[in-house]
């Protein structure tokens, strides 16, 4: 039986890839919130590692405070979070909205900050601690590697939490509008339809989204202040390297990174954190509107 | 002025007019581009904005719609003053607007263009009617939207407003650019919306398109109407008209 390939166990270089499929999976939902945010806002949401820390907490809260189990911390952190976001968007991005997108991206980050200054304030910089649900604590011996069912359970509901938005944005009515006031509002309006509304909807629904992916992220990842400023700067690196353009291509973009990430670990683990920033720069040379960008 | 608009329109048609426009004012930034624009449209009527490049024809278009930003002066639609209104607000009121550049949006298909307006009244097309006005639409539903020739984009834009029930429509110059077999279809489609009821405002550069289809031309000069002349008189008017348009 074949258990190593070229000195590297099976073993290793599969729960490697596992490992990287599962970042990569949280690449895709949280590159594909900020697009479809971009899209419609022109905003850079630099909030967005923030909110995915505010879903962590949030969950690690219920639990704590309220005996909040996971699944419906599942549900309630991202409505919640995602409320706290229409707030953002109706109490301070709107004023910003003729400004030009830097403005955007400044308030977002001084907010980004002040959220991560509030949860180090409180509860320290040190990693609370959440529980894997019971129903999913064990794991199955497939043979070649041992797979955790929490594991699988993530990369499976992110990969359909990215399906279900890639339908509605390109197979629903929503969608179309979506679509359509990200390339002309002024007209989209002018055939009757509310795009203020529509762009505090969009918002909100990308700021649960990175929720979401919070909760999921707290049982595997400790639940820090820094945990989602972290991840956001390897997640712009995976937006630079995908482009804005495509929704799919977020998706795609974001596993595959993932999984050069995992792989750069079994074979020179040197690189492994810095191997995304250098496709980053070598994309930026070749084809900087992204691989999946549409140049403009 | 010639004659005072609310007078020529009440001689086409002896009822109120259903749009009033009075001294109606609009600026992108700093620069005034309407200064004072006044005119009626009566219900049932297609009247045409004829005049030069930059005369403000689209402005005015715009300003009707709602889209431009800062504008002033009064505008009655349906015994309804819309100055303030969002144009949101003004398309639902039944007021269906086709841009200048047709605005057809890439990243949608035909159909998707078609649907993306809601329907808000009883007396929309059905997609059946849409489909017998507009034929060659029929084959081309799941195209992307700008694959289509200007022409059949300038029928969808056309169908896609007609789909929402609006009764009152603005066309900015929708011959622009086309072939002379597709002008005439558009003039047939104009001929036979006026047949049902429908009151249209024109904006068109092509003068001789305009007097196949229109009831009355406004004649507009720097954000101002400068005169107003009846189809019926145009052949008298022709080089009064070619003088003011500079052909
Ligand atoms: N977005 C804009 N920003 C600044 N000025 C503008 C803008 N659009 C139009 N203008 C100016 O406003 C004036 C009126 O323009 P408008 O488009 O209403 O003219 P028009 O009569 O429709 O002309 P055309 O026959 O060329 O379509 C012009 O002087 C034009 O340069
Ligand atoms: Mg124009």
């Amino acid at each position: 039986m074949l258990t190593d390939l070229i000195g590297i166990p099976i073993q290793a270089l599969a729960g490697q890839l596992l490992l990287g499929l599962i970042n990569g999976s949280f690449y895709a939902m949280l590159s594909l919130g900020l697009a479809i945010i971009f899209g419609l806002l022109h905003i850079i949401n630099f909030a967005h590692g923030a909110q995915y820390t505010m879903g962590a907490f949030a969950a690690w809260m219920g639990m704590t405070y309220a005996g909040i189990d996971y699944w419906w911390a599942l549900l309630l952190a991202p409505l919640v979070v995602g409320l706290i976001g229409v707030a953002i968007e109706r109490l301070l991005l709107v004023r910003i909205r003729n400004l030009p997108a830097l403005y955007g991206l400044l308030l977002t980050f001084g907010l980004a900050l002040i959220i991560q200054g509030l949860f180090r304030n409180y509860f320290g910089a040190s990693g609370l601690r959440y529980p894997i649900p019971a129903a999913l604590s064990s794991g199955t011996n497939l043979g070649f590697m041992f797979l955790p069912h929490y594991r699988a359970w993530v990369l499976f509901v992110s990969l359909a939490v990215c399906l279900v938005t890639w339908f509605l944005i390109e197979r629903t009515t929503i969608g179309s509008t979506l679509r359509a006031a990200q390339e002309n509002p002024n007209l989209v309006e002018a055939f009757g339809i509310n795009v203020p509304r529509l762009i505090t909807i969009t918002y909100g629904a990308g700021v649960a989204l990175a929720a979401f992916a919070g909760v999921l992220a707290a049982p595997i990842y400790s639940v820090q202040p820094q945990m989602g400023a972290d991840l956001l700067i390897v997640v712009f690196a995976v937006v630079v390297i995908g482009g804005m353009g495509s929704i799919l291509g977020s998706v795609v973009t974001g596993l595959c990174l993932g999984l050069v990430e995992g792989l750069t670990k079994v074979f020179y683990p040197e690189a492994s954190s810095v191997v995304i920033f250098f496709i980053m720069i070598l994309v930026l040379m070749v084809k900087p509107e992204g691989l999946f960008g549409r140049a403009s | 002025m010639a004659e005072a608009p609310a007078a020529a329109a009440s001689a086409v048609q002896p009822v109120g007019p259903l749009l009033a426009v009075r001294g109606l004012n609009a600026w992108y930034g700093e620069s005034h581009v309407l200064q004072g624009m006044d005119f009626d449209v009566a219900p049932g009527e297609v009247v045409t904005l004829l005049g030069r490049n930059g005369a403000g024809k689209t402005t005015t278009l715009r300003s009707i719609m709602g889209v431009m930003r800062k504008r002033a002066g009064s505008i009655v639609f349906a015994d309804r003053q819309t100055i303030a209104l969002p144009a949101r607000t003004v398309a639902r009121l039944g007021i269906g607007y086709v841009p200048e550049e047709r605005g057809i949006f890439a990243s949608l298909s035909v159909l998707e263009n078609l649907h993306l307006p809601p329907v808000f009244s009883r007396s929309a097309m059905s997609d059946q009617e849409i489909s017998d006005l507009f034929p060659n639409l029929r084959e081309r539903l799941s195209s992307q939207g700008t694959r289509l020739s200007g022409g059949e984009q300038q029928m969808l834009a056309i169908a896609r407003i007609l789909r929402t029930g609006a009764r009152f429509l603005l066309l900015d110059e929708p011959t622009e650019g086309l072939a002379p077999v597709i002008i005439e279809q558009i003039g047939r489609t104009i001929g036979l919306l006026k047949e049902r009821g429908y009151t249209i405002v024109l904006v068109e550069q092509n003068f001789r398109f305009a007097s196949t289809v229109a009831d009355r031309h406004y004649v507009v000069e720097q954000g101002r109407v400068i005169d107003m002349i009846k189809n019926r008189d145009i052949a008298a008017n022709l080089d009064k008209l070619q003088n003011y348009l500079g052909i």
